[in-house]
């Protein structure tokens, strides 16, 4: 399949700036047997600057908040940067990026994660959802009228991942107690100190029994 | 972070062998690790090989043990039902560890092989000799307060931050591993190691082992448990002294006893000489001191953490009581 013009050892022979070497590194056959054929053929045709930059990416096909996307992304995206930079759901925050606040949140097949330690990559076929994905229409879910409602915020950075995880928390049935919510709840952090209110709020939702 | 290459495994000879191939490879599963210490550049592999898709996240109730796969959640672990009947311990400390968020994404096996918290291993404009060998070690004379008081050396004072393993060091658990030389079975004492001149090596596995299952034998260790955590914040924080009891009473004699500590060493520390003073004797707060105090030999702090000198003996006698209780 692979002409001499792909011939990896070839290819950095000829230039030896950092992205032919990252191609020798990961190994350009393998990429090019996962390529299709536009792109083998583009190979052929000299095409190298655009091939390099497709062999940097790998394709993912996600589904956010009821929608399918057939993406190509760098192996290194998070899911958070996936959802904000790519996806523009800007919703969803990045508050520390290493897994210390929980402002990043989100679903993923029913279970609540940390987006910012979440390889994209290796979230094949999976369903997200994030705070975008809660309303119903015009009609925001339960869990952000509770917010609303009792005051669980102040700047509101934290909120999505709040919500997000106060949902999850009632699901997991691990919202019986205030007690007991707020050890449920204590990877998200919120620097405003809103967490009375917040306890209040899921209180609230899990009491009144609504289907999340 | 550095771009890399990414693989997905389909069996977990292929992940071997796969990782084998490749000098600067790593194995990810939960990532909540690994992701971190790529974004810090403490690490920087060029190939990762993902081996979420294989069979190995079943609980499995056997004959005289349970086996726990390697991919199992930690909160699928802490959660089961029979894991709670049968091995409470392991459940409390599970519990005990990081948030929901995480314990949903990181496994049993990446559990093991997280890294030290100490800040100077996180840090890479800093000494530390288990991230870069014959740098230095910056918390000897620096900021220490998470530090050990067992089992260091000149060359490393960290310790390892995993409270999950504290009960399985109590528990007397076996980690199952394979690799490129084949199958192998560890004592989980035996698993984590000291720092000594090589602090770089963590554990006993060899190069390009993964951890498939983990071991625990039946016990009697049901109702009298404890997992005491002492941390800066009430949750979501690492221990500064955990300790893991199982106490096995007979009309408030002790007939069996499984003692450990987290957040003190390089490894889960066993406290042998205390539960062996233990043995035998009938529950009091005067013995439950006695073996505290016992624990302590060999105990040494370097400033930062002189106060775990005594919140140490303090915490294992709060635990080993209120174990008594239940």
């Amino acid at each position: 399949m692979a002409s001499k013009k792909t011939n990896p050892d070839k290819v950095t022979e000829n230039d030896s700036n950092s992205r032919r070497d990252f191609i020798k590194k990961s190994g350009l056959l393998t990429a090019l047997a996962l390529a299709p054929p536009s792109l083998v053929m583009a190979s052929e045709n000299k095409w190298d600057e655009k091939i390099a930059e497709y062999l940097e990416t790998v394709p993912l096909s996600i589904e956010v908040n009821g929608k399918k996307h057939n993406l190509n992304i760098e192996p290194r995206t998070t899911l958070l940067d996936l959802l904000r930079e790519q996806l523009q759901l800007t919703g969803t925050k990045k508050g520390c990026d290493h897994g210390q606040c929980g402002a990043c949140t989100v679903h993923v097949n029913g279970t609540r994660i940390l987006s910012c330690l979440t390889l994209a990559t290796m979230q094949q076929n999976a369903q997200v959802t994030t705070i975008e994905g809660l309303v119903k229409g015009k009609k925001l879910h339960p869990m952000q009228e509770a917010f609303i409602k009792h005051d669980g915020f102040q700047c509101g950075y934290c909120t999505p991942g709040q919500i997000m995880s106060g949902i999850a928390c009632i699901k997991e049935g691990h919202a019986n107690s205030r007690e007991e919510i707020r050890e449920y709840m204590s990877g998200n952090i919120c620097r405003c100190g809103a967490y009375h209110n917040i306890v209040d709020a899921i209180t609230e939702v899990k009491e009144g029994g609504k289907e999340l | 972070m550095k771009n890399f290459q990414i693989i997905k495994a389909l069996s977990s000879s292929s992940a071997v062998s796969n990782i084998s191939k490749e000098k600067e490879a790593m194995f990810i599963a939960g990532g909540t690790n690994l992701v971190d210490l790529m974004k810090k550049n403490v690490v920087a592999p060029d190939k990762l090989v993902d081996i979420t898709g294989l069979d190995l996240a079943k609980i499995e109730f056997l004959t005289g043990k349970v086996s726990i796969g390697a991919l199992a959640k930690n909160s699928q672990v802490a959660e089961d039902a029979s894991i709670k009947e049968k091995y409470p311990l392991l459940a409390l400390a599970l519990a005990a560890g990081a948030s929901q968020q995480i314990r949903h994404m990181a496994t049993v096996g990446g559990n093991m092989l997280q890294k030290t918290r100490c800040s100077y291993f996180y840090n890479t404009d800093m000494p530390c000799n288990k991230r870069t060998p014959k740098s230095g070690c910056g918390a000897i004379g620096g900021s220490n307060r998470m530090a050990a008081i067992f089992g260091a050396s000149d060359s490393c004072i960290a310790v390892h931050p995993s409270d999950m393993c504290v009960a399985l060091a109590a528990l007397d658990a076996a980690v199952l591993v394979e690799g490129p030389k084949g199958k192998r079975q560890i004592k989980f004492t035996d698993f984590h190691r000291l720092p000594g001149n090589t602090p770089e090596k963590d554990n006993t596995l060899e190069s390009k082992e993964l951890i498939t299952s983990i071991e625990i034998p039946d016990n009697n260790f049901t109702k009298n448990v404890h997992y005491l955590k002492v941390r800066d914040r009430t949750s979501y924080a690492f221990a500064l002294v955990s300790v893991a009891v199982a106490l096995d009473l007979k009309n408030n004699v002790i007939n069996d006893v499984r003692l450990a500590m987290g957040g003190v060493a390089h490894k889960p520390w066993r406290l042998t000489e205390a539960e062996e003073f233990l043995k035998g004797k009938t529950v009091s707060e005067e013995i439950f001191r006695k073996a505290a105090d016992l624990s302590m030999k060999g105990a040494k702090a370097y400033g930062g953490n002189d106060f775990k000198l005594t919140l140490g003996p303090n915490a294992i006698t709060e635990a080993l009581t209120i174990a008594a209780s239940k």
